[in-house]
C-alpha cells in the first residue's frame, strides 16, 4: 500500500473571541492517497474551509491549530517554519477558492498572476513560464491561450476566472490539490463543466484532491472518500458507496434525504429538511451536537458518544449502533 | 482610454473657465476699482481718467473677455501696486511655492504611507495606535500656530533653524514639515483603512496560497491596489497646500507666491490676487487630472474597457 | 426537543438595539472625551462672565504683559496674565470661545443647507442636475479657500457677519459630496420605491424616507466642518483678514502674541493649546459618531 499523500489526525482549530473560545473544528482524521479524491461535506460554520485552510497553513494567526498529525508526503507539517510552508504551498500543494470574482488581483493581468505562480518555485525565465501558462489555459479548456495572458481579470466571466484559478493552482503540478467550494458561485450550466473539468485533471495528473462542498450530488459524481462534517466534528467518514448506500449518522441521512432523486421523488412531494439550528461551539462543549436537531435523540446522547466503525474505514459517531428503521 | 483622457480633459478646461470667471467677478465686488488705486485724495476728474485708462468703463462681460484672452498668452495685466506686469511678478515667486509644495507633499507621502501601512499591517499594535494619535493630532491642530510652535523651539530656543527667509535649504524644512504635516493624517488614514481592506481580499489569500512571501504579499499584491485612491487624495492634498502656502510662507517670511498673494491682498491689488486665484486653482486642476491619468494606469479596471 | 426564539434569543444573548448603542458610544473613549470637552468648552464660552470679572475689551496700560499663573511675578486676579494692551487674558480665551463656536456653528449651518440641498438633489434626481452639481463642486475644490476667504473679506470688510457667510458660501462641497453618495445609496431600496409606488410627493419621499437614513452622515459632516470653520477662521484671523480687533479672536489672540513669542511664549501657547483642544473635542466627536454609527466603517 502506498504511503498516504495526506495523513491527518485530531485536528483542532479554536477561535479566542470575546465571549469565550470558539471551537470551531474538533478531532478530525483522514488520510488521503494520490490519485484520490476526499470530498468534505458539511452545512455552512461546520468547519470544513477551516480544515483545508489549516493543512495549507493559511489560519489567520488569531486561530489556534494542533493535530497529532498533519504530515504531508512524510513532511510533518506541524513542525515547518512560515518558509517553509510557503515553500510547498503553491508548489506540492496548491488551492482553489470559492469566488472566482475576486480571488484573482485586479491590478495585474492573467499572465502575470499564472507565471507567479510558477516562477516563485522554479527558477524559470519569463518565456518558460509564459509558455507553461499558454499549456494550462489551454488545459483548463480556455480558447486563445495567448490572447488571455494580456487581459485582466475583470474582463473575464466567473467561469472563466476560476478556470484561471484552476490552471494556476496546477501550475507547479501540486500533488495535492484542494478546491473549496470552487463551484458554488457560479450559474449551474458552469459548475457542471468546472467539476467535469477538476475530477479530469485530477485523474490525468494523478493528484490527491479534497473538494470541500455542501452539495452532495456533486459528492456522488466524483468522490472517492467522503467526510461529513457537522458543527466542528466529523460525524461520518468512509467511503463514497458506504455513504450513499448505508449512511449510520442521523445527520448524513438527513442530508440525503434533502436531496431530489429522479424517478422516485415525486412531483409536489415535501423534499426532506432538518429542523433546527447549529448549537453555538463557544465555551466547553460535550455530547452530540446534532442532539437538538436530532429525531432519534436520547438523553444518553448529551453524554460521551462512542465512535463506530463498520468494515475498514467506514467510521461514524452515533449511540446508535444501527439507526431505528434503517437498513443494516 | 482616450475617451476617458478627453473628457477629464474637457472637464478641467470647463473647471478653468468657470473658476476664471469667478476670480475675475471679485474685482467688481469691490466696487470701484478706479478710485481704488487712484487713492484717497484724486478727484473725481482723476478717477474718470483712470478708469478710462484701464478700461473700466466698458460692459463687464468685455472686460472679463479681454482679461481673459490675455490670460490665456500670460498676460495678467499691471499690478497697481508694484506697476509691473502681474506675470513677471508671479513668475519670480512661483519657483518657491511649487518647491515647497513639492517637499511638503513628499514629505508627507514619505511618512504617511509607510506610517499607514505599518498601522494595517498590525491593527491595534503600538505603532498603529501612534499612527492614530499622530493623525489626530494633527488634524486638530492649527497650521499656523504649528509653525509659530515649531519656530519658538528650533529657532529661538535649540538655535537650529533659521526662523524666516527662503536663501537656503534650511529655510525650508520647517515650512515643509508644517505644510505636510497638514496632509499627512488624510493620507496615512486613507492608506491605513484601503490597506485593511486590500488584505482582507480573497486574492491576498490567493498570493498567500501561491506560496508568495510576506513582504511580496504586501508590496506587490496590496499596496498596488490599496495605493489607487491615495494617488488622487495625494493629487487634491497638493492642490490644497499650494492653497495653503499662503499660511505658511506668511509665517517663515518664504517670498513665494503665497507670500505675494498675502501683501497684494493687503495691499488691494486686484489683478495679482486674481492671477494668483487663477494660477493656484490651475494648479489643483492640473494635480487632479493628471492623477486621474495615473490612476488609469494603476487601476486596468478604467484602463480597459 | 424543540426551541422556542425566545430560548434561541436567550442563547445568543442578545442585547437590545439601545443597549447595544449605550455600549458603544460609551465604550469609545474618543467620542466621550470629545463630548466632554466640547460640553466643557461650551460651558465656559456661555457662563463666561460668570467666570471671570474682567472686561474682556478693557485695556489696563499701567498692567501690561502680567505673566500666567505658573509663572513668577504672576497677578492672582488675571490667572492667565494680560497681553500687550493689559487685558485679561483669561477674559478674552473665554470670550474667544464664543467666537470660535458662533463662526463654527454658523458656518456649518449656512454651508450645511448649501451642500445637502445640492447634494441631495444631485443623488436624487440624477442627470442633468447631478452633472451640473458635480461641476460646481469640482469649480469650488478647484478654488483655494484661504486665499479666496482672505480676498472676499479684504474687500468686503471683516466683521464675524462678513467671514460667517464667506465661509458658509466656501466650505459646502463636503456637505455635498457625502450627501449626494449617502442618497445615491438608499435613493433606489425597496422602501422608496414602494413610497413611490403610493404615489407620494417627490418633497415627501425626500424628506420623510430619504433625510432619515442619511442624517447620521450628515451630522458627521456637520461635526467636522465645524472644526475645519473654526480653524479656517483662526487663520484668517491670524493673517489679520478675518475678524478684527479688538475682538477676542483666538486667531488674532496668536497673532498678536506672535510679535512677543521670542520673550513670552505663553502670550501664542494659550490661546494655540485652547484652539487645539476645541477642535480635537469637535474632530473626536465627529469622527466617534461616524464609528457608532456605522461600526463596520470603522479604521
Amino acid at each position: 500500500m502506498s504511503e498516504p499523500v495526506l495523513r491527518v489526525e485530531n485536528l483542532t482549530i479554536d477561535i479566542p473571541m470575546a465571549q469565550g473560545t470558539l471551537h470551531a473544528v474538533r478531532g478530525i482524521d483522514f488520510e488521503l492517497k494520490r490519485g484520490e479524491t476526499l470530498c468534505i461535506v458539511g452545512e455552512s460554520g461546520s468547519g470544513k474551509s477551516l480544515t483545508s485552510l489549516a493543512i495549507m497553513g493559511l489560519l489567520s494567526k488569531k486561530m489556534r491549530c494542533n493535530a497529532a498529525r498533519l504530515d504531508f508526503s512524510g513532511i510533518d507539517l506541524r513542525k515547518q517554519s512560515p518558509r517553509a510552508m510557503r515553500a510547498l504551498r503553491g508548489d506540492r500543494m496548491a488551492m482553489i477558492f470559492q469566488e472566482p470574482m475576486t480571488s484573482l488581483n485586479p491590478a495585474y493581468t492573467i499572465g502575470d498572476q499564472l507565471m507567479e505562480a510558477l516562477q516563485l518555485h522554479r527558477p524559470v525565465g519569463r518565456a518558460e513560464a509564459r509558455a507553461r501558462a499558454i499549456e494550462l489555459l489551454g488545459k483548463v479548456g480556455i480558447t486563445a491561450a495567448e490572447s488571455r495572458l494580456s487581459q485582466y481579470p475583470h474582463q473575464l466571466s466567473g467561469g472563466l476566472r476560476q478556470r484561471v484559478m484552476i490552471a494556476m493552482a496546477l501550475m507547479c503540478e501540486p500533488e495535492l490539490i484542494i478546491a473549496d467550494e470552487p463551484t458554488t458561485a457560479l450559474d449551474v450550466t458552469i459548475q457542471a463543466q468546472i467539476l467535469r473539468l477538476l475530477a479530469d485533471l485530477q485523474r490525468e495528473m494523478n493528484m490527491a484532491m479534497i473538494l470541500v462542498t455542501h452539495d452532495l450530488g456533486v459528492v456522488a459524481r466524483i468522490a472517492d472518500k467522503v467526510v461529513v462534517m457537522y458543527a466542528g466534528e466529523v460525524v461520518e467518514k468512509g467511503s463514497a458507496r458506504e455513504i450513499f448506500e448505508t449512511p449510520r449518522h442521523p445527520y448524513t441521512r438527513g442530508l440525503l434525504r434533502c436531496i431530489p432523486v429522479p424517478g422516485k421523488t415525486r412531483p409536489g412531494e415535501h423534499l426532506g429538511s432538518i429542523p433546527g439550528i447549529v448549537p453555538s461551539l463557544i465555551g466547553h462543549m460535550d455530547g452530540c451536537a446534532f442532539r437538538s436537531r436530532c429525531d432519534v435523540a436520547e438523553v444518553a446522547c448529551a453524554s460521551d458518544v462512542p465512535v463506530r466503525r463498520t468494515g475498514e474505514d467506514h467510521m461514524y459517531r452515533c449511540i446508535h449502533e444501527v439507526q431505528p428503521g434503517a437498513p443494516s | 482610454m482616450l475617451m476617458f483622457t478627453l473628457k477629464r480633459l474637457g472637464l478641467a478646461i470647463l473647471v478653468t473657465f468657470t473658476v476664471s470667471l469667478l476670480s475675475f467677478s471679485l474685482l467688481f465686488m469691490a466696487g470701484d476699482p478706479a478710485s481704488a488705486i487712484a487713492g484717497e485724495n484724486a478727484t473725481a476728474t482723476d478717477i474718470e481718467a483712470i478708469r478710462a485708462l484701464y478700461g473700466f468703463d466698458r460692459p463687464f462681460l468685455v472686460q472679463y473677455a479681454d482679461w481673459l484672452f490675455g490670460a490665456l498668452s500670460g498676460d495678467f495685466g499691471q499690478s497697481y501696486y508694484f506697476k509691473m506686469p502681474v506675470s513677471t511678478l508671479i513668475a519670480e515667486r512661483l519657483s518657491t511655492t511649487m518647491l515647497l509644495g513639492v517637499c511638503g507633499i513628499s514629505f508627507a507621502l514619505l511618512t504617511a504611507i509607510p506610517l499607514g501601512v505599518a498601522a494595517a499591517m498590525r491593527p491595534n499594535s503600538l505603532i498603529d495606535r501612534t499612527a492614530l494619535f499622530l493623525s489626530v493630532m494633527g488634524q486638530a491642530m492649527p497650521s499656523f500656530w504649528f509653525g509659530l510652535v515649531l519656530i519658538v523651539v528650533f529657532s529661538i530656543q535649540l538655535g537650529w533653524l533659521p526662523p524666516s527667509g527662503s536663501s537656503t535649504w534650511r529655510h525650508f524644512i520647517m515650512p515643509t514639515v508644517v505644510l505636510g504635516y497638514y496632509a499627512m493624517p488624510a493620507i496615512m488614514r486613507l492608506t491605513r483603512a484601503g490597506m485593511l481592506e486590500v488584505l482582507n481580499a480573497d486574492y491576498i489569500r490567493t498570493a498567500r496560497a501561491k506560496g508568495a512571501s510576506e513582504t511580496r504579499v504586501m508590496f506587490k499584491h496590496a499596496l498596488r491596489n490599496a495605493v489607487v485612491p491615495v494617488v488622487s487624495l495625494a493629487a487634491v492634498q497638493m492642490g490644497f497646500m499650494l492653497g495653503g502656502s499662503i499660511v505658511v510662507e506668511s509665517i517663515f517670511a518664504l517670498h513665494g507666491a503665497g507670500y505675494l498673494a498675502w501683501e497684494s491682498i493687503g495691499r488691494n491689488d486686484l489683478p495679482t490676487v486674481q492671477a494668483l486665484i487663477l494660477i493656484f486653482s490651475l494648479f489643483y486642476i492640473v494635480f487632479t487630472f493628471l492623477s486621474d491619468l495615473v490612476n488609469a494606469w494603476l487601476d486596468p479596471r478604467i484602463r480597459v474597457g | 426537543m424543540a426551541r422556542t426564539i425566545e430560548t434561541v434569543a436567550e442563547e445568543l444573548r442578545i442585547p437590545s438595539p439601545a443597549a447595544q448603542l449605550r455600549k458603544r458610544v460609551f465604550g469609545h473613549y474618543g467620542l466621550v472625551f470629545g463630548l466632554c470637552a466640547l460640553a466643557i468648552v461650551v460651558a465656559l464660552a456661555v457662563f463666561a462672565p460668570l467666570l471671570t470679572p474682567h472686561d474682556p475689551y478693557a485695556q489696563d496700560l499701567m498692567g501690561r504683559m502680567k505673566p500666567p499663573f505658573w509663572m513668577a511675578g504672576s497677578d492672582p486676579s488675571h490667572l492667565l496674565g494680560t497681553d500687550y494692551l493689559g487685558r485679561d487674558y483669561l477674559a478674552r480665551l473665554l470670550y474667544g470661545a464664543r467666537i470660535s463656536l458662533a463662526i463654527g456653528l454658523f458656518a456649518a449651518l449656512i454651508s450645511g443647507l448649501i451642500g445637502t440641498a445640492m447634494g441631495v438633489a444631485a443623488g436624487y434626481f440624477g442627470g442633468r442636475v447631478d452633472l451640473v452639481v458635480t461641476f460646481l463642486i469640482n469649480v469650488r475644490l478647484a478654488m483655494p479657500v484661504v486665499l479666496v476667504a482672505l480676498a472676499v473679506v479684504a474687500i468686503l470688510g471683516g466683521s464675524l457677519q462678513v467671514v460667517v457667510c464667506v465661509l458658509g458660501l466656501l466650505l459646502w462641497d463636503r456637505f455635498a459630496v457625502v450627501m449626494r453618495s449617502s442618497v445615491l445609496q438608499v435613493r433606489d431600496l425597496e422602501y422608496v420605491n414602494a413610497a413611490r409606488a403610493i404615489g407620494c410627493s417627490t418633497r415627501r419621499i425626500i424628506l420623510r424616507e430619504i433625510m432619515p437614513n442619511v442624517v447620521n452622515n450628515l451630522i458627521v459632516v456637520a461635526t467636522l466642518e465645524m472644526a475645519h470653520a473654526i480653524l479656517l477662521e483662526a487663520a484668517l484671523s491670524f493673517l489679520g483678514l478675518g475678524v478684527q480687533p479688538p475682538t477676542p479672536s483666538w486667531g488674532l489672540m496668536i497673532s498678536e502674541g506672535k510679535q512677543m513669542m521670542l520673550f513670552e511664549p505663553w502670550l501664542i501657547a494659550i490661546p494655540g493649546v485652547a484652539l487645539f483642544v476645541l477642535v480635537l473635542a469637535i474632530n473626536l466627536l465627529g469622527d466617534g459618531l461616524r464609528d457608532v454609527t456605522a461600526p463596520e466603517n470603522r479604521g
